[in-house]
C-alpha cells in the first residue's frame, strides 16, 4: 500500500467508527476541496452511499459557484443534504459585508453561532427535498452528538494537536492542554450526556496529499479551484467578501499538483487568502470558540 | 511512514524536529523569520522547538504538552512526525503519539545522560509495538563532540534496552541544536560511520510481514442499504493480518459461524480477487448468517485465534482515577466491545529501574503491570507475540481511555465470573416455607422458563402470548413477560444509547430463576439469541429448567434448540408442537385446545 492507500484506509476505519458509534451523526461539507475529498471517503467506506446527513452552514455570502455545485451534486448523489444559517444576523444586517461588524465578528455570527446552533437543532434546518429538487424546512431537530469534520493537521499549528475524535463540551469549547488518549486504532467513542465529539478523518492528510486523492480517484471539484482563463484560482474557499483568489496558472488537477511539488506555493500560507484569519488571536481564537 | 520522536523532557526532540524540516527546506519560509523575530521581541534565545510549540500554552512553558503532526517528504517517501511530550504528567499523549507510529527516534541528553523517561519511553515504545528504534544522543556539542561520551552512553543504554528485549536499529551522535548529523554528516564527527538521521529515515522498513500472516477481519459493522435500493448485505472491516480471496470459507469467532466468501466489494475500484492486510473492505456471503460486530473473520484452516473470558495482559494505566477490582470497565479489542473487571494483579513494574512489586491492589495513574482481567462474555483474540494487532486493547473508564494493554495469555477454562455469582447467589438463596413438591401438586405442572427466539418480525411475540393464553386456559400457572415491559421497568435506569446487553440479560435471567421458583411456566421473546446468550440465561435460571425455541432461523451453533420452527404459519400447530414437547418432557400432565 502506498501512502495515499494508507491515509484513505485511516479514513474510512474512522468514518466507519462514527457511524457504528454515533446515533445522531452529521458531516460538515463546506463546499471545499477537503470536505468534498471526505465526502467521497464516506461514499468509499458505505460502498457508494452516504449514510449520513451533510451540514452546510450558508453565510448567503458564499461565492455563487460553490452553492450551484453543492446542490447538483447532493442531487446526482443521493445526499441527505442540511442547510443551516444565521437568519437574525442577516435581518439585522449585523456583517461585515453591511459594514457593521469587522470581519472575526461576522465569521462569529454567520458561520460559528450558525454551526453551534444548527448542530443543537435551536435554529432551523432545511433539507433537501430528492423529489421537489428544492430545500423545504426539516423536522427532525435532535441535537447532533457526533460531527465529522475534514480538518488537517498541516492547516495550521492548533489543528497539528488536533485527536481523530475530539470532544467538546455543550459550550462548544476545547480543551487543548487535556485531550482524552488515542491509543493505536482506538478512539473515543463514548462520550458523557451534554457532550458531544467532533471527528477528524482527514487530519493527517497534507493539501499535496489531498490533491493527489483528487486525481487517483477523479473526484468532481469546484471549478474556482481552477485557473479559467484570468491567471487565478483560489486555494481555499469562504465567503466572496474575505476570500481572495491566489495568482497561478494552474488550470487542471494535475497542473496544481505539479504547482504545489515544485514548491512554488511553499512561501504562501494555504489560508493566506482567507482574510479573517489575520486579525487578532486569528484562527486559534476562532477555533477555540467552536470555529472548524 | 509515520515517526514518533520521544525522550525525557529538554532532552530536544522538539529541536531535532525543528532542524529536520528547516534543514529540509519543509518550513513555509515565513516561518523560521517570524519565530527568530518573535524571540528577539521577548529577548530570548532562539529554539528550533519553537517552530513546532504551537499552542499557546506551550510557547509559554517552553515544553510540548501535547503531541504534534509534522509533515514533510523525502525522494523516497512522505513522512509524519509526531512529536511526543517527554513531561511525565502528559505520558498519555505520548502514548497517543507513538502508538500510531512504525518507527521511533528516541533522545537522550549527552550531557544530562539517560534519565528516568529515557527508560520510561523505551519501555512503552516496545510495548506499544514500535519494532524499529533508532537512539539520538543530542547535545554532543555540550560534550565536545567525544566519541568516549557518546560510546559509554551507547552501552549503558544498549543494556537497559537488551533487559526489555529490544535491538536498536542505530545509534546516531547529533547536535540538533548546531545541526550536526540531521540532514548532513557532521565534519566535527568524523569518527561516526552511521547514517545521519534522515538517511536513518529513509532506512526504515515499512512492515510487509503482515501479508503472511494467519487472516484476520476484526468486524466493523454490517451494512445493508436498503432505503437506498441496495439489497447487499456487506460484512465491514479492515484487514488486520494476511489475505483471503473471493470464494474462500470463512469462519466467524466466537460464534463458530461459518459462510463462503460471495464477493469482495468495494467503491470506484476495478472488481478485486483478493484483499490483504491493511485494507479497508467488505464482503457479501454466500449464506444469510447472522454475526455481530466485534466478531473476527478467520480462515478455517489457519491458526485460530483464542477465545474466552479470562486472560492475563500486560497493561499501563493513563485514568485519573486508579483501576480497581471492584468496578466493572469497558473492553475495546479490535472492534469488540465487552464489559470487563479486573481480576488480579500479578505484579507491577517500575519502569524506570526494572524492579517488579507484588501486593499492589489497584492501578494508579501511569502504573505499568501485568494483570489478570475478565470478561462477561466470551471474545475472540490473538496472544500479542503471535499477532499483535488482534492482540492489543484498551480500556474505558468514565467515557474515557484509561489505560491500554497487550495480551499474554489465554486463562479461559477455569471458573466465569458469572459462574461465581450464581455460587453465591445459591448460598445465600433465601425460600418460604413452601416446598417445590407442593407448589407442583397444587400447580399440576412443574415451572419452566420458555425462550422463544429468532430474529425480528417473525411472530414470536404472537407465539409467546398465545401459548401464555392456552396455556392458562388449560389451568397452567403461566406468565408472559414482554421485552418492552423490561425496558421501561426494570431496565429504565440503563441508558438507551449504551447497549447493556450484558445487564439486560443479567436482569432476565435473575427474573426468570424468581419465576420458576414461584412454580411458573414463565414465558419471552427475544430476538437473535446467540449460544452465549442461551448460556448465560440457562446458567442464571439454574436450577429450574429452561426451553429454548427457535423461529425462522437457528442461530445456535453449539446447543441444540429444543425445538425448531421454520416459520409460524399457523399459530395453534407451533402452540401444539410446544404443548406436546411440554407433555413429554413431564412439565404439564396434559393439554387441550
Amino acid at each position: 500500500m502506498n501512502h495515499l492507500d494508507k491515509l484513505e484506509a485511516q479514513s474510512v476505519y474512522i468514518l466507519r467508527e462514527a457511524y457504528r458509534e454515533f446515533k445522531n451523526l452529521c458531516m460538515l461539507w463546506s463546499i471545499g476541496k477537503d470536505s468534498t475529498v471526505l465526502l467521497w471517503l464516506a461514499r468509499k467506506a458505505f460502498f457508494g452511499h452516504v449514510p449520513i446527513p451533510l451540514v452546510h452552514i450558508d453565510t448567503h455570502y458564499k461565492i455563487p459557484e460553490m452553492i450551484t455545485y453543492r446542490d447538483r451534486v447532493a442531487l446526482e448523489w443521493n445526499l441527505n443534504m442540511i442547510y443551516g444559517e444565521n437568519r437574525a444576523a442577516l435581518d439585522g444586517r449585523q456583517t461585515f459585508p453591511d459594514g457593521n461588524t469587522d470581519r472575526l465578528v461576522c465569521c462569529r455570527h454567520l458561520k460559528s453561532e450558525a454551526l453551534k446552533r444548527t448542530l443543537s437543532g435551536e435554529w432551523p434546518r432545511y433539507r433537501m427535498d430528492h423529489e421537489l429538487k428544492r430545500y423545504v424546512p426539516d423536522d427532525k431537530r435532535e441535537p447532533f452528538t457526533g460531527v465529522i469534520v475534514g480538518v488537517r493537521a498541516d492547516e495550521e499549528g492548533s489543528r497539528s494537536k488536533e485527536r481523530y475524535f475530539s470532544p467538546r463540551d455543550s459550550a462548544n469549547s476545547w480543551d487543548v492542554g487535556d485531550q482524552p488518549p488515542e491509543f493505536w486504532n482506538q478512539f473515543k467513542t463514548d462520550f458523557a450526556p451534554g457532550t458531544h465529539v467532533r471527528i477528524h478523518p482527514l487530519l493527517d492528510w497534507t493539501e499535496l496529499n489531498i490533491w493527489e486523492y483528487i486525481e487517483r480517484e477523479q473526484i468532481p471539484i469546484v471549478s474556482l479551484y481552477f485557473n479559467q482563463g484570468d491567471g487565478t484560482r483560489y486555494r481555499s474557499l469562504g465567503c466572496a467578501p474575505c476570500t481572495n483568489p491566489i495568482e497561478s496558472p494552474s488550470r487542471t488537477v494535475r497542473e496544481i499538483i505539479e504547482e504545489l511539488e515544485s514548491g512554488l506555493l511553499t512561501n504562501v500560507a494555504e489560508r493566506s487568502g482567507r482574510a479573517q484569519d489575520k486579525e487578532d488571536g486569528g484562527l486559534e481564537t476562532l477555533r477555540r470558540d467552536g470555529y472548524m | 511512514m509515520n515517526i514518533v520522536i520521544v525522550g525525557h523532557v529538554d532532552h530536544g526532540k522538539s529541536t531535532v524536529i525543528g532542524r529536520l524540516l528547516a534543514d529540509t527546506g519543509s518550513l513555509p519560509e515565513g516561518r523560521l523569520e517570524a519565530v527568530r523575530e518573535s524571540c528577539l521581541r521577548n529577548s530570548r534565545p532562539f529554539e528550533y522547538a519553537f517552530l513546532l510549540d504551537a499552542l499557546k500554552d506551550e510557547q509559554a512553558q517552553g515544553i510540548t504538552i501535547d503531541t504534534a503532526r509534522c509533515f514533510f517528504k523525502t525522494a523516497s517517501r512522505d513522512y509524519i512526525i509526531i512529536d511526543a511530550p517527554g513531561h511525565i504528567e502528559f505520558l498519555k499523549n505520548m502514548i497517543s503519539g507513538a502508538s500510531r507510529a512504525e518507527a521511533a527516534l528516541l533522545v537522550i541528553d549527552a550531557n544530562e545522560g539517560i534519565r528516568e523517561n529515557s527508560k520510561r519511553h523505551g519501555h512503552m515504545v516496545a510495548m506499544l509495538g514500535v519494532r524499529q528504534v533508532t537512539v539520538l544522543v543530542n547535545k554532543m556539542d555540550l560534550v565536545g563532540y567525544s566519541e568516549e561520551a557518546f560510546e559509554k552512553l551507547k552501552a549503558e543504554y544498549t543494556a537497559y534496552l537488551r533487559q526489555i528485549d529490544v535491538e536498536p536499529v542505530s545509534f546516531i551522535p547529533v547536535s540538533a541544536r548546531e545541526g550536526d548529523n540531521i540532514a548532513e554528516s557532521s565534519e566535527l564527527m568524523p569518527w561516526h560511520d552511521g547514517p545521519t538521521v534522515l538517511g536513518q529515515l529513509d532506512l526504515f522498513t515499512t512492515g510487509r510481514e503482515l501479508h503472511e500472516k494467519p487472516f484476520r477481519l476484526p468486524v466493523q459493522d454490517i451494512y445493508k442499504f436498503t432505503s437506498s435500493g441496495d439489497d447487499r448485505r456487506i460484512v465491514a472491516g479492515t484487514i488486520e493480518a494476511g489475505t483471503i480471496r473471493n470464494g474462500e470459507e470463512v469462519l466467524f469467532l466466537p460464534s463458530g459461524k461459518r459462510s463462503h466468501i460471495a464477493s469482495i466489494e468495494s467503491f470506484n475500484t476495478p472488481r478485486k480477487e483478493s484483499v490483504s492486510a491493511g485494507e479497508p473492505t467488505g464482503f457479501t456471503l454466500s449464506t444469510q448468517i447472522y454475526i455481530r460486530p466485534g466478531e473476527i473473520m478467520v480462515r478455517p484452516g489457519d491458526p485460530q485465534p483464542e477465545v474466552g473470558t479470562r486472560f492475563r495482559a500486560n497493561i499501563f494505566w493513563v485514568g485519573r482515577v486508579p483501576m480497581s477490582k471492584e468496578k466493572e470497565y469497558k473492553l475495546k479489542l479490535g472492534t469488540a466491545r465487552a464489559t470487563v473487571r479486573l481480576a488480579e494483579i500479578v505484579n507491577t513494574l517500575d519502569a524506570a529501574e526494572l524492579n517488579l512489586s507484588r501486593g499492589k491492589q489497584q492501578l494508579d495513574c501511569r502504573d505499568v503491570g501485568e494483570c489478570i482481567f475478565e470478561t462477561t462474555r466470551p471474545i475472540a483474540f490473538d496472544l500479542a507475540s503471535r499477532n499483535e494487532t488482534t492482540g492489543r486493547f484498551v480500556i474505558v473508564d468514565n467515557y474515557e481511555i484509561a489505560g491500554g494493554g497487550i495480551v499474554l495469555e489465554n486463562l479461559s477454562g477455569g471458573e466465569t465470573l458469572l459462574e461465581r455469582h450464581i455460587r453465591e447467589r445459591e448460598r445465600h438463596w433465601e425460600t418460604g416455607s413452601v416446598p417445590t413438591s407442593d407448589r407442583e401438586r397444587v400447580n399440576r405442572h412443574r415451572s419452566k422458563f420458555i425462550v422463544i427466539t429468532g430474529p425480528p418480525g417473525t411472530g414470536k411475540r404472537a407465539l409467546s402470548r398465545e401459548l401464555e393464553n392456552m396455556l392458562f386456559r388449560n389451568g397452567c400457572s403461566t406468565y408472559y413477560l414482554g421485552m418492552a415491559t423490561m425496558e421501561h421497568g426494570i431496565d429504565s435506569d440503563l441508558r438507551v444509547n449504551e447497549k447493556n446487553v450484558e445487564e439486560r440479560l443479567r436482569r432476565l435471567g435473575e427474573l426468570a430463576r424468581i419465576m420458576t421458583d414461584a412454580g411458573m411456566i414463565f414465558i419471552t421473546a427475544i430476538d437473535d439469541a446467540d449460544d452465549y446468550d442461551i448460556a448465560t440465561l440457562k446458567l442464571l435460571n439454574d436450577p429450574h429448567e429452561i426451553l429454548v425455541v427457535t423461529v425462522s432461523r437457528n442461530d445456535l451453533q453449539n446447543a441444540e434448540p429444543d425445538l425448531h420452527l421454520e416459520e409460524i404459519s399457523d399459530l395453534v400447530e407451533a402452540i401444539e408442537q410446544i404443548a406436546d414437547l411440554l407433555t413429554l418432557r413431564e412439565i404439564i400432565v396434559d393439554y387441550q385446545i
